[in-house]
């Protein structure tokens, strides 16, 4: 893993008059709600803790309520915490004075907005170029890096228009440009994609993910849809009542909720998209290729299974012997594979979508070998696997 | 069971008066010179060069129906023999317009800002607009004896509320998502303001110019009972000698002033909105 960017730490907020009445009732173990009734004070985030990799998408995911939007603002500071601790690049954010936090805002931050937030008296280049203008940059040179920001996310024929004149995509493209212009580490966004048309918001998500292979930055995601979190996260943080209840990479989240608010969450994704080969895959018995058709024989009574992989040096991936062809005519009495070994065997490499195994596993009967890209055998995936899979039962290993 | 407030509130005023005094002094010394400084300019220019450059400041600003009419209009006030009066009157609503606002907009912008100052500033506004305007001449004579002084400074609290209010609510209704990205990228408070807030205000902060400069004009009858020269002065005869053709052209004259300030103001606060 990379450094760590962003570092949020046994965070707090409640709003109220007096937040910190709170603290009290919640180590005495109260919900939220009671604390409400009690105290009139709202538990925004209840004891928070994440950590953000340097040039990860680290996806903070949760129901309206959950505290998601209040966590990501209180990385910039605009929801100021009640108590806890914000690091960025190992600098602590909720000790900075007003100048270096605005400084901090102005250089390390950009942040992109769910309602969008652009100045409507501005044009789209006068709204891109705002953050640098804010800075002092003289004109020319601001102009500059607001149209190159413009290129970026494809609206550099806009830029004298008018923000009412474009569509909700285009807008958001204009936030999200506002947003690169004065080139930040960190990206926040905040539901940027949830006021968007179905099609529009598919069509952002795959740029921000190209996006983010050209550029590495380091962008932490709010948003209230699984699928969205599940495609663009690296890792992802469900929360709930305030409350980090799990972090983990899409895969575990599916695979592996921590708890059953986790699990109903997940219980309806398409998981054959998420989860990949390599996740599903079971450890195969092999042999090598210089064993005979008596060592496949007894590999395969020992295992109950009807075939057999073959390997080559360093585990590279040869073929696979089936217990049909060994016991056929006199093949048992042969010293060596060759007449048995079925060499056109079904691969796939580890990060294959499970879904994209159904026309495989559709044509063939043998077991689908996970390789890399030098044809090591990783693993193989029987075809019930698959299925179990789908049908979040646990694979058996 | 007398509360005696009113015998309190005369003690009051006579102390600000006695401890003041040089304060009072200057302030009506300054708005003295503004008043005249401005009458002696309309003055010193013949009323159809004027006439001519009201109308072009209507075209400019509103529109050729608008300067059509402002030619109309002011040729109508020549004609009835009321043009000194009706540029002092503009003079004076001038002055007061502008005292008002360099008061009030502040004030809004603060009130804005700061929850405890609207918080006090509401029940202020509602005495100084609601008060009838009869009531605080009396401690305006107090401090500027009579004429044109009491006469703008009574304007001026009577016409600035709706600059103090529509200025406040103008940058509370900025969209709370536009000041959020604002602050996001680091804007320091001022930015926010003149970069953010009042550009985005300026349409409501001008339905608040308008509104003031309204609210002067319907003062003007009130000041002449302090001697504040103009039109109201010829409402003033018409009332109290009844002479009805006085009162009612000096009225219509106040009221053809009013409708020339109205639409070029407003065309100014539509102007910006686009």
């Amino acid at each position: 893993m990379g450094t760590e960017k962003i570092v949020i730490e046994d965070l707090y907020k409640g709003f109220g008059h007096e937040p910190g009445k709170v603290f009290p009732l919640l180590e005495k173990g109260l919900g939220k709600d009671d604390i409400l009734k009690k105290t009139g004070h709202t538990v925004a985030i209840n004891n928070a803790s994440i950590t953000v990799e340097q040039g990860e998408i680290f996806v903070i995911m949760g129901l309206s309520g959950s505290g998601k939007s209040t966590l990501v603002r209180c990385v910039n500071r605009l929801v100021e915490p009640t108590r806890g601790k914000v690091l960025i690049d190992g600098e602590d954010v909720l000790k900075m004075n007003p100048k270096e936090l605005r400084e901090l805002r102005r250089r390390k931050i950009g942040m992109v907005f769910q309602r969008f937030g652009l100045l409507p008296h501005r044009t789209v280049i006068g709204n891109v170029e705002y953050g640098l203008e804010i800075q002092g940059m003289p004109k020319e040179e601001r102009r500059k890096k607001a149209q190159s920001a413009l290129d970026i996310v494809g609206l550099a024929n806009w830029a004298g228009s008018y923000p009412e004149n474009l569509s909700g995509g285009m807008q958001q493209r204009v936030g999200l440009a506002r947003a690169l212009a004065n080139d930040p580490d960190i990206l926040l966004m905040d539901e940027a994609f949830s006021a968007l048309d179905p099609l529009i918001r598919k069509e952002m998500q795959n740029e921000l993910l190209e996006l983010h292979s050209r550029l590495q930055k380091t962008i932490l995601f709010i948003t209230h849809d699984l699928d969205e979190a599940l495609k663009l996260g690296n890792r992802i943080a469900v929360m709930k009542d305030g409350a980090v209840v799990q972090v983990g990479t899409p895969e575990e989240i599916l695979t592996n909720p921590a708890n059953d608010y986790v699990a109903d969450f997940v219980q309806d994704v398409d998981r054959g998209k998420i989860l990949t080969a390599g996740s599903i895959m079971i450890t195969p018995e092999v042999i090598t290729s210089k064993d005979g058709p008596r060592v496949a024989l007894r590999k395969m009574k020992e295992t109950g299974l009807s075939s057999v992989f073959v390997v080559g040096s360093g585990r590279t991936l040869v073929g696979i012997v089936t217990a049909d062809a060994v016991l056929t005519g006199d093949n048992l009495e042969t010293k060596d594979l060759s007449t048995v070994l079925i060499t056109d065997v079904p691969t796939t490499s580890p990060d294959t979508p499970v879904n994209e195994l159904f026309p495989i596993a559709a044509e063939t009967k043998i077991p689908i070998s996970v390789i890399d890209e030098n044809k090591k055998l990783l693993g193989i995936i029987p075809r019930v696997s698959i299925l179990a899979a789908i049908s979040k039962k646990e694979v058996i290993q | 069971m007398n509360l005696r407030i009113g015998y309190y509130f005369k003690e009051l005023i006579s102390w600000m008066d006695d401890v003041f005094s040089p304060f009072w002094d200057f302030l009506s010394d300054v708005i003295y010179w503004m008043v005249t400084s401005l009458e002696g300019e309309f003055g010193a220019v013949p009323p159809y060069v004027l006439i001519v450059i009201f109308a072009l400041i209507a075209w400019k600003v509103a529109g050729h129906k608008i300067a059509i009419f402002t030619v109309v209009a002011f040729l109508l006030i020549l004609g009835m023999d009321l043009w000194w009066p009706t540029m002092q009157t503009l003079s004076l609503v001038i002055v007061s317009t502008f005292i008002a606002l360099g008061i009030g907009i502040p004030l809004g912008i603060w009130a804005s800002r700061n929850e405890r100052l609207n918080i006090i500033l509401r029940p202020v506004l509602d005495f100084m607009q609601t008060l009838p305007a009869f009531v605080y001449l009396i401690p305006a004579i107090t401090f500027f004896t009579i004429g044109r002084v009491p006469g703008v400074i009574s304007t001026v609290i009577f016409a600035m509320p709706p600059a103090i209010r529509l200025t406040n609510l103008g940058i509370r209704q900025v969209a709370e998502d536009v000041v959020e990205a604002a602050l996001a990228f680091g804007s320091t408070p001022n930015q926010l303001l003149f970069k953010v807030q009042l550009p985005l205000a300026l349409p409501t902060i001008m339905a608040g110019v308008n509104q003031t400069i309204m609210l002067a004009l319907s003062m003007v009858v009130i000041a002449s009972m302090v001697g504040a020269p103009g039109l109201g002065e010829g409402v003033l005869t018409g009332i109290t000698q009844y002479k009805l053709d006085v009162g009612f052209e000096a009225g219509l004259a106040v009221v053809l002033l009013a409708m020339f300030l109205d639409r070029v103001t407003e065309a100014l606060g539509k102007k910006h909105n686009n």
